[in-house]
């Protein structure tokens, strides 16, 4: 890798913020870096669970290379394992990534709402595309398995949250097999360890984001989400139930529906199952998944960041292949 | 003798013993008669508190406003709490709902070793100005210096008491005393306790941890609540009147504010039954033994078994969808096992 000019903490300034925003830049960029090997530059931000992890799962990607990995303590446990992967960090945050955007197609926002915020402040002036780990809701929506092919070419993208990424898709499927459907509800259950500080502190925003997905995807009048944090050891595996409340209850189409769609989600993540197939209880439709992670950067139990992290690098790789399409000859002599 | 702050959840826990299906009337005499008898704080609500009324763990009779404005119209000469767990109430959808019915006291509860979830909450409310308590749930689940831990976080965050509840009613006076006297060592925080009956030490617990310096105890009438009920309030400031401590509480009037709710609000009184005594043992959540009972009739399932199972599965407050899974692993026979392989094949896959 020969990125060593972008990584040390505290390098110069390479641009001013107010030139690149006058030069008009292309948005969203296109893809000429050789040294990436025509793949897509990314940025991530945020050096904890979720950070981490997404780290880790975009290394493995055929279509993107860490650029840069940023936040605001070498010392923590993710900018170590970055270091040791020989990827270029910074201390500096998203100041790291101001000073240097043209190196950049794409950052991942993966701190807390609050900065998540901040961030797209300065990201949008730079013409900078952004995929939103936290639940800030600054842009469109997006689920993988729902609305992949809609957000190749958004400036930012809301990956909404765990809870979101991993109940959306099956309550989507309550919706396309029963005419009425008045309410849907999601209860996401994960490990305490793997819920790290910023997902804690923004817990509301958490609640608030899930509930605007079900709207968005399901077109119901009421939804509620319920967060739960588990701290029993051995970690518990990450559990999302689906309920929802309707009229004439159409089981076997409802199980049908829910087989299909547990079967694209796993494309992208592939510790996605069914633990409880939709049953009629009560007055009430319930089903429930498991997701267990490839214990990346955390073991297997805490598949709530592998849901989130995988469907992030699928919209990531999703956009590469739309820009590798779109300008393939400027690709073409990149690479030459 | 001491000073105890009695907080009466009578009309909050008692709604998980009626599947939270507490009408506007009977929210309002009991109201009514616990204001009569001077009961300090009356809390009111979802039996999991704001924002809780959901599938997953029932539906509210009566909305959150509803239920604070009944309850606020009748408490003139005392207290009006409310209780939010955050997971389920919002700051803004339900903290905020409680503020503007004009709640007097709040209480933000987390699972006993997740208190960081409560930071913004209780700052919140702080910073309006309303006394803050933080609630320490399933007490029985974390080791002392644990409790002792989380306690001080919240104190960092602005609680003025710390009320650790023994949501099982799995602790027994040791277990007790250890908790409180470590609590009122280790943190400059009032501290209360929350006793529940599933082995009938709701009062005598609740004695123990006055021993030890606690100076806030919930209990509610006949023990109206969850499975094998609360501590049983009148019978908790009875004792306590006897061995001289100061409750400010009215006992006659007390005595008949637990005769009506008897009367009209009591389904059947709460005791220890079998299922009772084994949720306890289990050291699961008391609020799922009405679930629990419904599903294991449904699925031709043992409710004691079912509630073993979840006891090994350590399962805590909010989780009552996993009763589900349970059963029907229990109805087919199938161990919830599978996963172990499934999980070493993924990371084979992966790495």
């Amino acid at each position: 890798m020969d990125q060593a000019s972008v990584a040390v903490a505290g390098a110069p300034a390479r641009a001013d913020v107010g030139d690149v925003r006058r030069e008009g830049r292309p948005r969203p960029r296109l893809v000429r870096s050789g040294a990436a090997g025509g793949r897509l530059r990314v940025a991530i931000i945020g050096t904890g669970n979720i950070g981490t992890d997404l780290l880790l799962k975009v290394q493995r990607s055929e279509l993107l290379e860490c650029a840069l990995f940023v936040g605001r303590n070498l010392g923590s446990t993710g900018m170590r394992k970055a270091i040791e992967l020989g990827v270029p960090v910074s201390d500096l945050s998203i100041d790291a990534i101001a000073d240097a955007p043209e190196e950049l197609d794409l950052v991942f926002d993966a701190t807390s709402a609050l900065d998540a915020r901040r961030h797209w402040e300065v990201l949008s002036a730079l013409g900078i595309p952004v995929i939103d780990l936290t639940p800030a809701k600054l842009g469109k929506l997006c689920i993988p398995a729902l609305n992949l092919a809609d957000c190749a070419h958004e400036p930012n993208l809301c990956m909404i949250t765990c809870g979101g990424q991993a109940a959306v898709p099956l309550a989507s499927c309550v919706i396309r097999t029963h005419a009425h459907v008045d309410y849907v509800e999601i209860v996401s259950t994960s490990a305490s360890r793997s819920v790290g500080p910023a997902t804690r502190i923004n817990i509301d925003e958490y609640l608030a984001t899930t509930e605007a997905a079900v709207r968005r995807f399901c077109a119901v009048p009421r939804a509620k989400t319920i967060l739960i944090v588990n701290p029993s050891s051995p970690p518990i595996t990450m559990q999302n139930t689906v309920f929802a409340k309707t009229d004439d209850v159409d089981l076997p189409a409802l199980c049908e529906a829910v087989e299909e769609m547990v079967a694209r989600v796993q494309r992208y993540v592939p510790g996605y199952r069914l633990v409880m197939p939709p049953l009629y209880e009560n007055g009430r439709i319930a089903m429930t998944v498991q997701i267990s992670g490839a214990g990346d950067y955390l073991p297997s139990y805490a598949g709530n960041l592998d849901i989130i992290t995988c469907a992030a690098v699928a919209a990531a790789e999703e956009r590469a292949r739309a820009l590798q399409g779109e300008s393939a000859p400027e690709a073409v002599r990149s690479h030459g | 003798m001491a000073e105890i702050l009695i907080s009466d959840p009578t009309l909050r826990d008692g709604n998980h013993a009626v599947n939270h299906r507490l009408e506007p009337e009977q929210i309002r005499r009991y109201a009514a008669a616990a204001n009569a008898a001077r009961v300090p704080i009356v809390e009111v609500g979802h039996g999991n508190g704001l924002g809780a009324s959901s599938l997953q763990v029932g539906e509210s009779r009566c909305s959150d406003r509803e239920m604070l404005r009944i309850a606020r119209e009748q408490l003139t000469d005392v207290k009006l709490g409310a209780f939010g767990i955050p997971g389920f109430a919002t700051m803004r959808r339900d903290l905020d709902v409680a503020l503007e019915e004009g709640a007097d006291v709040f209480r933000v509860g987390a699972h006993c070793t997740e208190a960081d979830l409560t930071e913004r909450h209780i700052t919140y409310l702080c910073e309006v100005g309303k006394p803050v308590y933080g609630v320490l749930m399933m007490c029985h689940m974390c080791s002392v210096e644990r409790l002792v831990e989380e306690a001080r976080k919240m104190a960092s965050y602005g609680a003025s008491g710390a009320i650790v509840m023994d949501s099982a009613g799995a602790l027994l006076m040791d277990d007790v005393r250890a908790r409180v006297c470590a609590l009122v060592e280790g943190t400059d925080l009032t501290i209360g306790y929350h006793g529940h009956e599933n082995v009938s030490l709701g009062v005598a617990n609740s004695i123990a941890a006055v021993e030890e310096g606690a100076r806030i105890l919930d209990g509610t009438a006949r023990g109206f609540g969850a499975g094998a009920g609360n501590t049983q309030l009148e019978v908790l400031v009875a004792v306590l009147q006897r061995l001289g401590h100061e409750t400010g509480i009215d006992l006659y009037k007390l005595l008949e504010a637990a005769d009506l709710a008897e009367r009209e609000l009591v389904q059947t009184i709460p005791t220890t039954d079998s299922v009772t005594i084994v949720s306890g043992l289990a050291g699961v959540f008391s609020g799922y033994s009405k679930h629990v009972r419904r599903i294991a009739a449904e699925f031709g399932v043992d409710p004691r078994d079912v509630f073993f199972k979840l006891g090994e599965r350590e399962v805590i407050a909010g989780q009552e969808d996993v009763i589900l899974e349970v059963a029907a692993a229990l109805r087919d026979g199938v161990e919830i096992e599978v996963q172990v392989e499934l999980d070493v094949r993924i990371q084979e896959g992966v790495a």
